[in-house]
Formats: structure tokens, C-alpha cells, sequence
């Protein structure tokens, strides 16, 4: 009876065994798959002419990204610009002065947030974003400024959900201590809470960047995704991910091969943001 | 998780043994396969849904892949007929072609924009981005926000070959990857110009006069409108019975009817 039950209990763990590996064997086989479609090119045509290269026209033999990278980078910086501010005040307002009745509101929604569709952003921002950016500033709305508007809002969530984090694990003990020095409650939130949640909420804006940067839908509907670097905030501009999803369908050949080039570069960048929020930063935290 | 893995699995083994089954039923139908252009494979479908219905014998497999992949398919015989919305090149003049309708690619503004007539020249200049403002074309001091498809579009490339002329598309220009998105942006964005297929102009936007032909059929027909392509089959030699049977009907009246409430341009009236 015990023997059985024992063996039950073996199996039960094996198989959850497969299962949490399944995910690394996934994540493994996708990074094979994309470095053996993406690196034939580099090599063909030569890292820097890729990385570096201003001129796009794949089936002219020209893979050229750097303008893309820029405007990733570019974008992602906007939507930080914009998401930042909104989604410390909020981490700052959830865990200092909001009472338990309002957080049991703002979570939930919140998570909402986080979970409505990207292409449903991107139909929000052709309706109403674009217009109103190009009604009253100029251009044609496809843009810089509202690609970041977009993205700024998309990121919230992550940045509230984890500066949030951050912030609360600050002991109590800190916040009482400040107290007892005569310090008022944003004196101690400015002084002593923020500095000693730093590395948490750096971390978040770094998370936020990654999945900036990783949009795809919102941002082919928005940007515009013209080639040329943009020359203020009111021209379009095109992101990697962009350049991915516009052009698969029809390419071949070296075409082909140079979209999964930029999927390339898109992972690395996304590994080395991902690395500094992981490593980089959370380790300091546990110093 | 395990369980809707497991059921994963189950759907999985389904659809692969009823794949098997419809395999081994396809033995004695007639089965032609084709493959090309995304331009001209929902037509070729619509086509193969009406013929399937007359010919239960046969089985029809279209797919897309873009016009170069499906010639390339022809070549390597591993399709029968290929679809192409752009010409044959020469290294590819040793296939047949067969043409089996037009279709013409209008130049559409937003409704408001008062512009009727713009010259091929002018079109040319402004995807170069040598006219960047509507001023140059008589209009008010304003950008124009020109849009064109992303590179390897069939509409892209006859566009760059019946309008640039070799000329580049600048960088600057703003791209959108289907007649559907080109549509949208200008039929909201009153400064905006762009080219779609003839078929799906509609009265959101406003197609303009090319050197004073207006983008009709007759004008194709008659060869006053100069922006059309031809939309082909392409074939390594012969054909056999059944695929002819098939091109036959889509060339014969019923075919080339249902391809003109389309909007493309056919061989009859």
C-alpha cells in the first residue's frame, strides 16, 4: 500500500519534472532556431553592415538596421519618459498613503490593464491618439510622441507592479525611525524610502524598457514605420519588431534571412536588458 | 497546465490522423496545387471555392508566399501553377505565363483633399520626396504624409515599376504592410496620399486622375490608365488535363464574371 502510494508520489514529481524543464527546452530551441536562420546573413554580409548599415532594401541587397535599433531605443526612451513618472507616483500613492479600500480598487485594475490585448492600444491610438497629435502639434500622427504615448501607458503596469514590490519591502523599521527623527511622511518617502528601494524600482523601469521594446502590434499601427531615423518627435519612425512583422509575410530568400537577422539583434538587446534587471540590479538588493 | 497540455496532445493526434485519412481519400480526386502572389491568391480561392462546387472531383490547394515563391515553386515543380502579380523576369521567360485578368492600382487621397488630377511625374517626385509639401501641387502649406506597402509586396514592386520608373522610394515615406492599413490612414488622414488595388477603392477615399485618365475599367481596358498589372498563372510546360480544366473555367465567361464583381479587370464585358 505505502509502496504504491510512494511510487505514485515519484511519478507525480517526474512528471512535473518534464513539464518545468519543457519551458527551458522551449526557450533553448527558439534561441537555436533564430541564431541558425539569423547568423548565415551576418556572416555574408558582415556584422557591421547590418549593425551599422543606414540602408534597408532587403531585396536590393542592402540590410542596414542601424535607424531601427535608434528608433527602438528612441521609442522605448518616450515611453519611459512618459510611463516612469506615472507609475512611481502610483507605486509611491499604493504602498505610502493609499488605505487597504482603495489598493483592493487600483490592483485589480491594474491588472486589467496589464492584460488588455496590444492590438487593442494600437486600435486606441489610430483613433484617438494619432488624430489629436496631428490636429493640434503637426505631422502626420504617426509618430514618435504617439508610439511612446501608447507604449508609456502599455508599461505601466509593470512598473507599478514591481516598484510596488520595492517599495513595500522597505522595513518598517526605516519608515519609524524617520518618524521618531521629526522628518514628515514625504520627507521619509523622498530621504529614506526611495534611495533604499532604488535598485527594486530601476529595475522596474529596465523591465519596462524590455517590454517596450518588445511591442510589436501597437507599434506597426502607430509608428508610421518609415526607414529614416526621425527627425523630431512628430516623424515616423520604424522599431526592429516593426521590421519583423511588417515584411515576414512576403519575404524570401536573403530577405527572409535578414528579418530573422534583426530578430537577432532584438533578442541580444532584450538578454542584456533583462540581465541588468536580474542580475545587475536585484543582486545589490540582497547585499 | 498538465491537463491542458494533455489535451494538447489529444487535438494534436486528431488533426493528424484525420490529415492521414483525407490523404488517403485524395487518391482518386483530382488534386492541383497552386501557390504565389497574396495579391492574386484570394481571388484565385474564391475561383477554386466556385469550381469545386461544379467539380466535386477535384481538390484545389491554393497558397500564398509572394509572387517570387511561387514561380521558384513552378520551377522546382512543386507546384503546378504558380501565381505572380508582377511580369516574368528573363531568367524566368522560359515559363509559360497565362494572364487572367488586369488589375489596376489607383493613387487615393483623402475625400476632402480638393487635388482631382496629378501627373505620373508628380506621383513620382513626391514618393522621391522631391514635392514634400501640397503647396508645390497648388494646395495649402502642408507636409504631404505619403504612404506606400513594405518591401517584397506585389503591389509595391508594380508600383515600383509602373510609377518610379527606377527612382527610389525614400526612406522618409511611411510604410503600412496591406491595402487594407494604406486605406485607413487615408481615409483619416486629410494630407496623406497612397496606392491601393482599383478593387477595393471605395468612397472613403478618392482616387485621383493619373494625367487626366480616371482609374476605370474602360480606361484600363482601353489603355488610358497606365498603373495595372497583370495578374498571371505561371506554368513549366504543359499542363496536365485537370489543371487545364480548372484555368479553362477561370478564362471562360462564369470565371472571368466572378472576377470582375471583384473589381478586377477581365476579358469580357
Amino acid at each position: 500500500m505505502i509502496e504504491k502510494a510512494l511510487l505514485k508520489e515519484r511519478f507525480v514529481k517526474w512528471v512535473l519534472i518534464a513539464f518545468a524543464l519543457s519551458s527551458l527546452l522551449f526557450l533553448f530551441l527558439i534561441f537555436i532556431f533564430i541564431l541558425a536562420e539569423g547568423l548565415p546573413l551576418f556572416l555574408k554580409v558582415g556584422v557591421g553592415n547590418i549593425i551599422g548599415g543606414f540602408k534597408w532594401a532587403p531585396t536590393r541587397g542592402s540590410f542596414g538596421i542601424f535607424p531601427m535599433i535608434v528608433s527602438s531605443f528612441l521609442v522605448t526612451i518616450g515611453a519611459l519618459a512618459i510611463g516612469a513618472p506615472m507609475g512611481l507616483s502610483c507605486a509611491i500613492y499604493l504602498s505610502e498613503y493609499s488605505g487597504k479600500k482603495t489598493q483592493m480598487l487600483l490592483k485589480p485594475a491594474l491588472e486589467l490593464l496589464a492584460g488588455i490585448p496590444s492590438v487593442v492600444y494600437g486600435f486606441l491610438g489610430v483613433i484617438y491618439i494619432v488624430p489629436l497629435v496631428r490636429n493640434y502639434l503637426g505631422g502626420s500622427g504617426f509618430s514618435l510622441l504617439s508610439t511612446s504615448i501608447i507604449l508609456g501607458v502599455m508599461i505601466l503596469p509593470t512598473i507599478i507592479s514591481i516598484s510596488f514590490d520595492a517599495l513595500i519591502s522597505v522595513p518598517k523599521t526605516y519608515r519609524e525611525g524617520s518618524f521618531a527623527m521629526g522628518a514628515t511622511k514625504w520627507q521619509t518617502i523622498y530621504k529614506v524610502i526611495l534611495p533604499s528601494a532604488k535598485s527594486g524600482i530601476l529595475a522596474s523601469f529596465i523591465l519596462g524598457m524590455g517590454r517596450a521594446i518588445g511591442e510589436t502590434m501597437a507599434v506597426i499601427m502607430i509608428a508610421g514605420n518609415a526607414l529614416k531615423i526621425p527627425g523630431s518627435i512628430l516623424d515616423p519612425l520604424r522599431t526592429l519588431t516593426g521590421n519583423i512583422a511588417l515584411e515576414l509575410s512576403y519575404a524570401s530568400g536573403d530577405h527572409r534571412l535578414g528579418l530573422f537577422s534583426t530578430g537577432v539583434v532584438l533578442m541580444v538587446i532584450i538578454m542584456i536588458l533583462n540581465y541588468i534587471a536580474n542580475f545587475g540590479i536585484k543582486r545589490k538588493i540582497a547585499k | 497546465m498538465i491537463k491542458q497540455l494533455g489535451f494538447l496532445c489529444i487535438i494534436m493526434t486528431c488533426l493528424l490522423s484525420c490529415t492521414g485519412q483525407s490523404h488517403d481519400k485524395t487518391r482518386d480526386k483530382h488534386t492541383i496545387t497552386i501557390a504565389g502572389s497574396t495579391s492574386v491568391m484570394p481571388f484565385t480561392e474564391k475561383l477554386a471555392e466556385h469550381f469545386m462546387l461544379d467539380h466535386p472531383k477535384f481538390v484545389i490547394d491554393v497558397q500564398g508566399g509572394g509572387s517570387t515563391a511561387g514561380i521558384q515553386a513552378v520551377l522546382n515543380n512543386t507546384v503546378q501553377i504558380g501565381m505572380s502579380s508582377r511580369e516574368l523576369n528573363n531568367k524566368e521567360k522560359m515559363l509559360n505565363s497565362i494572364t487572367i485578368c488586369h488589375d489596376g492600382i489607383s493613387i487615393v487621397l483623402h475625400p476632402k483633399n480638393p487635388i482631382t488630377d496629378l501627373t505620373l511625374q508628380q506621383i513620382r517626385d513626391i514618393y522621391n520626396n522631391k514635392i514634400k509639401n501640397w503647396r508645390e501641387l497648388g494646395w495649402i502649406d502642408r507636409k504631404i504624409d505619403a504612404v506606400t506597402r513594405e518591401e517584397g509586396s506585389g503591389t509595391r514592386g508594380a508600383f515600383e515599376e509602373l510609377v518610379m520608373k527606377g527612382k527610389e522610394i525614400d526612406d522618409s515615406i511611411m510604410v503600412q504592410d496591406s491595402n487594407g492599413s494604406i486605406k485607413e490612414v487615408v481615409a483619416t488622414d486629410p494630407y496623406a496620399i497612397g496606392y491601393i488595388s482599383l478593387g477595393l477603392v471605395d468612397q472613403k477615399v478618392k482616387p485621383v486622375t493619373i494625367d487626366g485618365a480616371i482609374p476605370t475599367i474602360k480606361n484600363i481596358k482601353t489603355g488610358k490608365y497606365k498603373i495595372v498589372r497583370p495578374f498571371l498563372y505561371v506554368t513549366n510546360g504543359e499542363l496536365d488535363m485537370y489543371a487545364k480544366e480548372f484555368v479553362d473555367f477561370i478564362l471562360s465567361r462564369d470565371g472571368q464574371k466572378i472576377l470582375k464583381k471583384e473589381g478586377l479587370v477581365g476579358f469580357y464585358d
